[in-house]
């Protein structure tokens, strides 16, 4: 995001410029506390009003300055100042948009939504014809029924309803199964609409869609983000192409950032049941109570016995780990389990157990969510229960991303961050390197996360990476 | 200070990750003990990739491996101090 200088005062600017000196540097140090003093008395926010794209400046620019405010009482007097000026200690807010349900999004996007694989090409020339608007394809809808109809019907009706949603233009093939993802998201109170393509054809669908799509475009174009807590905030965790710096330094980072998220009262969401074996009853005992535990070692027995038990070729050597872990250097699934769980942090404990895409139900704190541990199928999952902003550590380099879910990449492995930079959002190795404690790699996770909340794009998002696997439980009728 | 060549999770682990790239056989290795921040010494019977794990003691076929404390697999194959430890002598418990 680009950022404008004209707000900024002369004096702040030539302080960050030349922050390497040291007179400068307390000089930029006063300047960064007015800031912050002005934003505490709320004399700021008014003026903030005045426009949209200033506000999202403004507030890029503040969570910008975190990192250098951290960097110089080290170097400084650190008894003095450092118990004071340690930012990603202090709870952040951010401005995100408040939808008619109380939940808060981070983006605003308006979907055209196809109920099934047939409606793809009608959704897609809506998006083209309306830009601004986004067209999510996917592979299924049709002769679908019972346990899997039930996920797939959850799966969009969720995505419709995420609160990075504004509007959502539904196409389908008939108007019955459409109607019915329309009903779902209009239980949110956003605008939806849904169109039928029999009797009319292609062409008369995507013209009256069309006018619809301009029309939520425009409206959702003219709300206007709000200050938000992080109780307010959902997010997801999941890992990718993971490697062995990822169980010791990148989903640490992310256990960490739970562990803080939890203390604050965020909704928070991990899963991967198959990932999780050889670790299963570790993360029993995570359970806020035994009866929580024993419902996940249900949940993942289940998925042994129905799933890996009779279809299961090999010891799942190459599929689970995958190549891509395997050429990291893990080696067993048990290996991978104990790293994947440490992004659940040390202390933070899960208050109840999920089913796919199904929405948490029982308040703030930390979910289980049955789910593949594919990266698309587990996102998508994640988004369609109203998770809004999504962490991602990647060992060997996974470049995932989700249409309405932004995806937060980082990776601690430096041969990933130096050959496949453009995808990772944040660099942790300095763990690696013993520069860098997990406590300020959770601190910087926390920065770069109110950032993306304020508006920054995220490196999925800049390269256009938005998977939308939905996860199919058995073959069609 | 220049980082450790290899990091071992948990003081009863018995093997470490090489976390640099062009660790060469018979090279002499600084690793750092994350559980109690000791660093220890240790020299390397492989060129080991980034991201693969050096045995931290000697290991029979049958014996169980640790890695963050915990039990991940089986050794199916002897395996030397400062050797390396993949798919060619570890093997899951399970599946």
């Amino acid at each position: 995001m680009a950022r404008k200088a004209k707000k900024t005062t002369t004096k702040r600017k030539a302080a960050k410029q030349n922050k390497r000196t040291k007179a400068t540097r307390r000089l930029s140090a006063i300047s960064d506390r007015r800031a912050k003093s002005n934003r505490r008395t709320g004399a700021k926010p008014a003026k903030r009003d005045a426009s949209k794209t200033n506000r999202r400046t403004k507030a890029t620019r503040r969570a910008t300055a975190k990192p250098t405010r951290r960097v110089r009482p080290r170097r400084r007097a650190q008894v003095k100042r450092a118990p004071v000026r340690r930012s990603g200690t202090k709870k952040p807010t951010f401005m995100g948009w408040r939808r008619k349900n109380g939940r808060v999004g981070i983006r605003n996007h308006v979907i055209i939504l196809p109920l099934d694989d047939l409606s793809n090409a009608a959704s897609e020339s809506v998006a083209n014809n309306i830009k601004g608007t986004l067209a999510i394809p996917h592979s299924y809808g049709r002769l679908q029924f019972g346990e899997d109809l039930e996920l797939h019907f959850r799966t969009l009706i969720g995505t419709g309803s995420n609160p990075n949603v504004a509007a959502v233009i539904v196409i389908g093939i008939e108007p019955e199964w459409t109607g019915r993802v329309v009903r779902g998201i209009a239980k949110t109170g956003k605008p939806v609409t849904g169109f039928a393509i029999e009797k009319h054809g292609d062409i008369k669908t995507v013209a009256n869609a069309s006018r619809k799509a301009k029309e939520y475009l425009q409206w959702a174009s003219e709300l206007e983000r709000q200050k938000c807590q992080v109780k307010d905030l959902w997010v997801s965790v999941k890992c990718g192409e993971s490697d062995t710096t990822s169980g010791l330094a990148s989903n640490p980072t992310v256990g960490n950032f739970i562990d803080k998220f939890d203390a604050w009262g965020a909704t928070t969401c991990f899963g991967e049941t198959s990932e999780i074996t050889g670790a299963e009853l570790n993360c029993a005992a995570r359970g806020k109570t035994k009866k929580i535990g024993q419902k996940f070692l249900n949940t993942w027995q289940a998925y042994m016995d129905e799933v890996i038990e009779p279809h299961k070729t090999d010891d799942l050597s190459d599929s689970q780990p995958t190549k891509g872990n395997i050429e990291g250097g893990l080696t067993t699934i048990e290996e991978k389990a104990f790293g994947n769980l440490e992004k659940i942090g040390k202390k933070t404990r899960y208050i109840d157990v999920l089913g796919p895409a199904e929405a948490p139900k029982k308040g703030r704190g930390l979910y289980f969510m049955d789910s593949s541990s594919a990266a698309a199928e587990c996102v998508t999952l994640q988004a369609a229960a109203g998770f809004v902003v999504h962490l991602f550590p990647t060992g060997q380099g996974n470049i995932i991303g989700n249409p309405i879910e932004p995806v937060i990449k980082l990776s601690a492995n430096p041969r990933t961050v130096r050959t496949m930079g453009e995808h990772v959002d944040l660099d942790v190795s300095g763990i690696l390197r013993r520069e860098m404690t997990l406590n300020k790699a959770g601190e910087a996770l926390i920065d770069i996360t109110m950032r993306t909340c304020n508006g920054r794009l995220t490196a999925a998002e800049t390269l256009g990476h938005r998977e939308f696997v939905l996860t199919k439980l058995y073959r069609s009728a | 200070m220049a980082g450790p060549h290899y990091i071992v999770h948990d003081k009863t682990d018995s093997v470490g990750v090489v976390v640099v790239e062009g660790v060469k056989k018979g090279q002499m290795l600084t690793g750092w003990v994350m559980q109690g921040n000791k660093t220890v010494r240790m020299k390397c019977l492989n060129t080991i990739p980034i991201g693969h794990k050096i045995a931290l003691a000697p290991m029979k076929k049958g014996d169980t491996i640790l890695k963050y404390g915990h039990d991940i697999g089986k050794a199916v194959a002897a395996i030397k101090k400062g050797g390396h430890v993949h798919v060619q002598n570890l093997k899951t418990k399970r599946w």
